[in-house]
C-alpha cells in the first residue's frame, strides 16, 4: 500500500505551500474514510446515471414493447392487459424505480429473441467477450509498450519508422475489413487458423464449463486438443484486436516517453553517469506508468465494446454479437441489459484508472 | 512600420516583429515551413485535397451513374470499362466510391469539429475548478464514456430512424468524453505548476488562467488525439454503415459497400476490397496529416 499522499483533499485548490500538516492518526484515518466514501458515492451516482440513460432510451424507442409481447393481432383488451402487466400505465418515476430495483436484483427481464432471462444470456456470452478482449489487450501491451519506448528512445531510427508505420496502418484500417481479409487469407486460402466461431464442431461442449473461457477451461481440464482447437479459433480475432490495441498503446507510449525524455531530470540522470538503459527503463518509463495505465484501461474498455464488429465477422458468440442481433430484432430487454453490463464495466475501469492516478502520481494530488 | 525593402519572406521571418500581427503570421509561416519539410504529412494533405476535389466534382468525374443497375454486368472483375469492377447489382464500383467520398467528408467534418471542443471545455474546467464542479462534470463524462459508442449509436439510430444525420449525431455525442478526460488529466498535472502560481500572483483570474495558460498546454495532446480520432470517426461511421445503420441504400457509403461485398468475399474479392482500400487510404491521409500537424503545433514534442 502506498503511504497517503500528504493530507490534501483531492478536489479543492489550496494555494501551494499552504496545506495543513497531518494532525495525527485519527484525522488521517477519517480523511481516508471520507475519500473512500466519496468514491463509493460517485460510483453509485455514475451507475444511476447509466440506468437513467438506458431507461430513457428504452422509453424513447419507437418499438412498442406491448406488441412484442402480445403480437400484432391481439385484441384491444389483451393489449390493455399486457400494457398494465408491464407497468406502462404507472408514472415514469415509478417505472424507473421499478427498473432500478429489477436491475439491482439482477433481473433484466426476459429476452424475446432467445426466450431466456437476459441475465442468463449475458452470463453465457460475456466470458467469450472477456476472453477475446483480454487476450487482445495482452498482445497490445506486451508488444505496444516496448515498441513505443524503443521508438521514443531511438527517435528517427529504423525501429521508430517501423513503429510509426505499424501504428499508422493500425489506426487507418477498418477492423471489419481487415477481419474479412484475414479470414479470406489465413482461413480461406492458407488454412492456418480455425474458422469463425470459438471451437471446432468436434470439440463443441467437450470441455466442462467452469469459467466460460474456453482457453482456461480446457487448460483446467488438461484437454490439450481442445485447447489447441480453441487457440486456433481465438488467435486471429485476438491478434486483430491486439493489433489495434498495440497501435494505440505504442503511439501513446512514444508520445509520453518523448515528453519525459526532454525533461531535466533525465539530463541529470545522464550527467550522473547512469547507463542509457537505466535512464530509459528505470527513470522515464516509471514516470509514464500512471498515464500509461489510464491508456491501457481505456484501451481494454474500447476492445470490450469494439469487439462488436469483430464478433460479427468471426461469428464470435460474445456480448457484441448478442446486442447487435437483439437490436436488429427489436429485443429491448436484451439490448439494455447488455448495455448496462458493458457500461458497468466501463465505469469500473474508469474508476480504477482514476484511483491509480491518485495513488501513484503525487502531482495529481 | 517595417521598411518597404524587405521581401515578404523576410518580413515573416523577422526576429524582431514590429506588431502582434507580424509575430502571429511569422509563427504561422514558420509552422508551415516545418510542416512542408514533412513529406508524409504533405502526402496526407495532398490526398485530402484530392478527396475534397473529388467530392466537389463528383458528378463530372465519375465515369458512370453510381445508381445505374445492370444485372447483365454484375460482379465483373476490374477491367477497362469498369476500372474497379462492378458490384452485385452491376453498378460501377469506382463511381460509387467517388460519390461515397461526399458522405465520408460530411461525417468527418461535422464530428471532428464538435466533439473536441466540447471535451476540451469540460475537461479543463473540471480539472481546474476541482471540487464539486469536477465531481459533477466527471460523473457526466463517465456516464457518457460508460456507453459503448456503437451500442449508443445503434440505440440512437433505432430511436430516430436509420440515416446519415442520426449516425453523425450519435458519433458526436459519444466522441467527446475521451477528450474531456485527457484534458482533465493534463490539467491536474499542471495546475499546481509554478508558472500557474506566478500568473495567479500577477492577478490573473480563473478564466484567464484557463484560456491563456491551461488550454494552450492541453492543445498538444488534444491534437494528437484529434489526429488519431479523425480516422477513428471515419472507421466508426463505416462500421455503422457496415451494420446497415448509417447511410441507407441506394446512397453510396463505403462501409455499406463492404457489407454488400461480404457475401461474395471468397469469389469476388474486389467488391469488398475496393471500398475498404478507399477507407484505408483516407484514414491514412488523415493520420499522416495529423502527425505533421503535431510536429508543428506541439512545442514539447518538437523541441527535442
Amino acid at each position: 500500500m502506498e503511504p497517503p499522499q500528504g493530507g490534501q483533499p483531492p478536489s479543492a485548490l489550496p494555494p501551494a505551500g499552504m496545506t495543513p500538516p497531518g494532525r495525527g492518526h485519527s484525522s488521517a484515518m477519517r480523511r481516508r474514510l471520507v475519500k473512500i466514501g466519496g468514491i463509493v458515492l460517485s460510483l453509485v451516482l455514475t451507475l444511476l446515471g447509466l440506468l437513467v440513460v438506458t431507461f430513457v432510451i428504452g422509453r424513447v424507442m419507437p418499438i412498442d414493447p406491448v406488441l412484442k409481447v402480445v403480437g400484432e393481432r391481439a385484441t384491444q383488451a389483451q393489449y390493455e392487459a399486457a400494457y398494465q402487466a408491464l407497468g406502462l400505465d404507472r408514472p415514469l418515476w415509478e417505472q424507473f424505480l421499478r427498473y432500478v430495483g429489477d436491475v439491482l436484483r439482477g433481473d433484466f427481464g426476459r429476452s424475446i429473441s432467445t426466450g431466456h432471462p437476459v441475465a442468463d444470456d449475458l452470463r453465457r456470452v460475456f466470458p467469450a467477450t472477456i476472453e477475446l478482449a483480454t487476450l487482445g489487450t495482452l498482445i497490445g501491451v506486451c508488444v505496444g509498450v516496448p515498441l513505443g519506448v524503443i521508438a521514443a528512445a531511438k527517435r528517427g531510427s529504423w525501429i521508430d519508422q517501423v513503429a510509426r508505420v505499424v501504428a499508422l496502418v493500425g489506426y487507418s484500417m477498418p477492423i471489419f475489413w481487415l477481419g474479412l481479409m484475414g479470414l479470406l487469407i489465413f482461413y480461406g486460402i492458407l488454412g492456418w487458423v480455425g474458422g469463425p466461431g470459438r471451437q471446432g464442431i468436434i470439440y463443441d461442449g467437450m470441455v466442462p464449463n467452469v469459467t466460460g473461457m474456453i482457453l482456461l477451461d480446457s487448460a483446467l481440464a488438461r484437454d490439450w486438443g481442445a485447447f489447441r482447437d480453441a487457440f486456433s479459433h481465438i488467435i486471429l480475432p485476438a491478434c486483430l484486436l491486439g493489433y489495434f490495441s498495440l497501435a494505440y498503446i505504442s503511439r501513446m507510449t512514444r508520445s509520453f516517453m518523448l515528453e519525459q525524455l526532454s525533461a531535466e531530470y533525465i539530463t541529470t540522470a545522464r550527467v550522473k553517469g547512469l547507463s542509457e538503459t537505466r535512464v530509459i527503463w528505470g527513470h522515464a518509463l516509471r514516470n509514464i506508468a500512471v498515464p500509461l495505465i489510464t491508456v491501457i484501461a481505456l484501451s481494454f474498455g474500447s476492445l470490450l465494446e469494439g469487439s462488436v464488429l469483430t464478433e460479427i465477422i468471426f461469428s464470435w458468440p460474445g456480448i457484441g454479437q448478442y446486442i447487435t442481433n437483439a437490436m436488429l430484432a427489436g429485443d429491448m430487454n436484451a439490448v439494455l441489459g447488455g448495455t448496462v453490463l458493458i457500461g458497468a464495466c466501463f465505469v469500473g475501469l474508469n474508476l480504477l484508472s482514476d484511483l491509480l492516478y491518485r495513488f501513484l502520481d503525487p502531482r495529481a494530488g | 512600420m517595417a521598411d518597404r525593402t524587405m521581401t515578404r519572406r523576410e518580413w515573416l521571418l523577422s526576429d524582431a516583429p514590429q506588431s502582434r500581427r507580424q509575430a502571429r503570421l511569422g509563427a504561422a509561416y514558420q509552422g508551415w515551413r516545418t510542416f512542408r519539410r514533412n513529406k508524409l504529412a504533405m502526402l496526407g494533405l495532398i490526398i485530402l485535397v484530392l478527396l475534397v476535389l473529388t467530392a466537389i466534382f463528383a458528378p463530372w468525374i465519375s465515369p458512370q451513374n453510381p445508381y445505374a443497375q445492370n444485372l447483365a454486368n454484375r460482379l465483373q472483375p476490374p477491367s477497362g470499362a469498369n476500372w474497379l469492377g462492378t458490384d452485385a447489382l452491376g453498378r460501377d464500383i469506382l463511381s460509387r466510391l467517388i460519390w461515397g467520398s461526399r458522405t465520408t467528408l460530411f461525417i468527418v467534418g461535422t464530428v471532428a469539429l464538435v466533439a473536441p471542443i466540447i471535451g476540451l471545455f469540460i475537461g479543463t474546467v473540471a480539472g481546474f475548478a476541482g471540487g464539486w464542479v469536477d465531481q459533477v462534470l466527471m460523473r457526466v463524462t463517465d456516464i457518457f464514456l460508460a456507453f459503448p459508442k456503437l451500442i449508443l449509436a445503434l440505440a440512437f439510430v433505432a430511436a430516430l430512424g436509420p440515416g446519415i444525420g442520426n449516425a453523425v449525431l450519435a458519433l458526436a455525442l459519444t466522441s467527446w468524453p475521451p477528450y474531456a478526460r485527457l484534458a482533465r488529466a493534463e490539467t491536474l498535472t499542471i495546475r499546481r505548476a509554478d508558472f500557474i502560481a506566478a500568473a495567479r500572483l500577477q492577478g490573473a483570474g480563473r478564466t484567464r488562467l484557463l484560456i491563456g495558460h491551461i488550454w494552450p498546454l492541453c492543445l498538444s495532446s488534444m491534437i494528437v488525439r484529434v489526429a488519431l480520432d479523425m480516422a477513428g470517426i471515419i472507421l466508426s461511421a463505416a462500421g455503422l454503415g457496415f451494420l446497415g445503420l448509417g447511410a441507407q441504400p441506394p446512397l453510396a457509403e463505403w462501409g455499406a459497400m463492404i457489407s454488400d461485398g461480404r457475401n461474395y468475399i471468397l469469389d469476388f474479392w474486389w467488391v469488398a476490397a475496393m471500398p475498404g482500400l478507399a477507407i484505408f487510404v483516407v484514414s491514412l491521409a488523415f493520420n499522416l496529416l495529423g502527425d505533421g500537424l503535431r510536429d508543428v503545433l506541439d512545442p514539447k514534442g518538437a523541441k527535442e
